[in-house]
């Protein structure tokens, strides 16, 4: 395949598959604790990391991650807090950032333009070897954090109360999860840009979930989806020439509507070829309904001896 | 379904973090001395509303204690802001004879929410919920070993849900759900079990089979709080009451008499559909 004979289409392939690896790992445990959205909060924040780089003439990839880190760590102490007027502030958070970002960008220079669309919609093909390093170490460091540390995540994101109770670093835990989201929207802003991040993180979690049974499952497949929709999506790129950031989004999406389809029609066939078989074993009813035990008294409908007592005046059936 | 597991054996020592035998902490006061829980004056306010008006309260080993009381009591408040999840605007709690603020030794408290978080969209089996037990004992960057999969299959088992530790936990039934929780705090093999509402919305089946978990618990030495509105099965468990009224100890002591049909010989208790706001346990007060 000749696409692949310029070196910078190879950066911009390597690039695309360690971040199509890294973001879903971590988004895992963000869409877990409903904070699927996060993501895109920093990277609105991010961009006033980039035009303040550009500004003083410093790496904007360098002053974008501080920036970011910065606004993820105020994040989750205002989630912490779990007040509502924490919503609020998240958005004045998210446009004042953007905002920002888009003034400081503007005062930085003529090549502003370009510049800016190149950090909103990526551009992994401008690459230099440097930034792919810098790209491919810090999303090893973000894997194998969210690998290594997958109980502990997992416990805080699953029942926060509980994991304090068990003495597990909440807060720690919490604020390391901030800080990878943003090295992570940093390392991905040059691969589909910082509006499109989130995509990158959610979409693929979002597809995996709906064959997986459980957690680990859940990740691994939605890093090989991620895998799957960087790496197709920079060879559609290239073929068709089209923006890869929003290439890889779109994949990503497709996957997600392929398999929906795929399991609604397997449920659908599953329906129409049930047959009537043997009685499956059924949990025993949290409450016994009146009607029914008034009709069969002996026949309470458990599984076990259930010792029911008829007498009791106050006795109503209670959805729990 | 294996055979009945006897999972309260306390976690052999080495296996994990080492139980400390002499733990050379502060001097202390005498209240605190050989106690597993004490409560000295706790306030609780949330806003300004008082919920804990100044409660007091020492749980000794071997215990088996059943915070009572009628919704809003303050009585699932009084077991949160024991587990430091509610703070406390005056007072002090110890655990194990330590301040509460200095206690770092988690492995040794199991506790039962209410019910299993509010979830989310990713999904969970039931023994990757289980597993999250082991980690007061196995800390943060340990990998788990042969030791925590053990622990974690005899939990399951101990509660009858063997063959469901695959199934994501989002399709298990109430009762299923609770018990999966009772399994994950008995995963850490802990000393004390703090249980809030263990039994509500349980079928009487899961209801009795805790019941017996809980006396082999409490037969090889363990201790525990619980915070019920009706003990059901339990009550033949519990060696002491605690009735919070209005946000303080209204009685303390022996399981307080039931009235009326529930006196009779025999009755077993189970009301595994009463409404929460029944005749209460306690004299047949609404």
């Amino acid at each position: 395949m000749s696409l692949f004979q310029y070196d910078f289409m190879i950066r911009a392939l390597v690039g695309a598959l360690v971040i199509g690896l890294a973001a879903p790992a971590l988004g895992v445990y963000l869409v877990q604790r409903r904070m699927s959205l996060i993501g895109d909060g920093v990277g609105h924040v991010a961009l006033t990391g980039v035009g303040v780089g550009l500004l003083l003439d410093q790496s904007p990839v360098l002053t974008a991650v501080i920036v970011a880190a910065v606004a993820a760590v105020a994040i989750e102490l205002i989630r912490e807090r779990g007040r509502t007027s924490g919503d609020v502030a998240l958005a004045m958070l998210f446009y004042g950032g953007i905002a920002g970002g888009v003034m400081l960008v503007g005062l930085s220079g003529s090549r502003s333009n370009a510049n800016l669309m190149a950090y909103l919609f990526g551009s992994l093909t401008t690459t230099s070897p440097e930034d792919l390093v810098v790209i491919v170490v810090l999303a090893a460091v973000v894997l194998t954090t969210m690998v290594a540390l997958r109980p502990a995540l997992f416990a805080i994101c699953h029942d926060e109360e509980y994991a304090r109770v068990s003495g597990l670093p909440v807060r720690a835990l919490n604020l390391l999860l901030a800080v990878t989201t943003a090295v992570t929207v940093t390392i991905a802003m040059r691969a589909v840009g910082l509006l499109l991040i989130s995509a990158l993180m959610v979409v693929p979690v979002a597809t995996a979930q709906l064959v997986t049974r459980g957690f680990l499952g859940t990740m691994l497949a939605a890093m090989g989806l991620g895998l799957l929709a960087s790496g197709s999506g920079v060879w559609l790129a290239g073929t068709a020439n089209t923006a890869l950031g929003a290439t890889i989004v779109i994949l990503a999406i497709a996957l997600f509507l392929v398999v929906s389809v795929g399991v609604a029609v397997r449920r659908a066939l599953a329906r129409r070829r049930a047959v009537p078989g043997p009685e499956p074993h059924v949990e025993p009813c949290d409450v016994v309904l009146d009607s029914a035990r008034r009709t069969t008294p002996d026949a309470a409908p458990t599984a076990g001896p259930v010792p029911v007592d008829l007498e009791t005046p106050h006795r109503t059936a209670v959805r729990r | 379904m294996t055979e009945p597991v006897n999972l309260f054996q306390p976690e052999p020592r080495g296996a994990h973090t080492p139980r400390p035998t002499s733990r050379s902490v502060e001097p202390q006061g005498e209240v605190e001395k050989g106690s597993v829980v004490t409560v000295q004056h706790g306030v609780v306010a949330y806003d300004d509303r008082p919920v804990l008006r100044g409660v007091s309260l020492r749980i000794d080993p071997g215990e088996v204690v059943a915070v009572l009381g009628a919704n809003g009591s303050g009585k699932s408040t009084l077991i949160r802001s024991i587990l430091g999840l509610v703070p406390l605007a005056a007072g002090a709690v110890t655990l194990f004879g330590t301040p509460q603020r200095r206690f770092r030794q988690w492995a040794r408290i199991g506790y039962v929410p209410q019910r299993m978080g509010a979830g989310s969209g990713v999904p969970a089996t039931v023994a990757e919920v289980v597993a999250s037990g082991r980690l007061a004992r196995r800390g943060v960057f340990r990998p788990p070993g042969r030791v925590d999969r053990a622990a974690v299959a005899e939990a399951l088992a101990a509660v009858g849900l063997a063959d469901r530790a695959g199934d994501p936990v989002a399709t298990l039934s109430g009762g299923q759900q609770q018990r999966t929780l009772i399994a994950r705090a008995l995963a850490g093999r802990p000393e004390l079990l703090v249980l809030d509402e263990p039994t509500a919305g349980v079928d009487s089946a899961s209801q009795d089979a805790f019941a017996e978990a809980l006396r082999g618990f409490v037969t090889d030495g363990g201790t525990v709080l619980l915070v019920a509105h009706e003990l059901g099965p339990l009550a033949g468990v519990i060696s002491r009451a605690v009735v919070v009224h209005e946000g303080t100890i209204a009685h303390d002591g022996a399981v307080p008499e039931p009235v009326g049909h529930h006196a009779a010989p025999g009755h077993d208790h189970v009301h595994p559909h009463a409404p929460e706001e029944s005749t209460g346990m306690w004299g047949g007060r609404a």
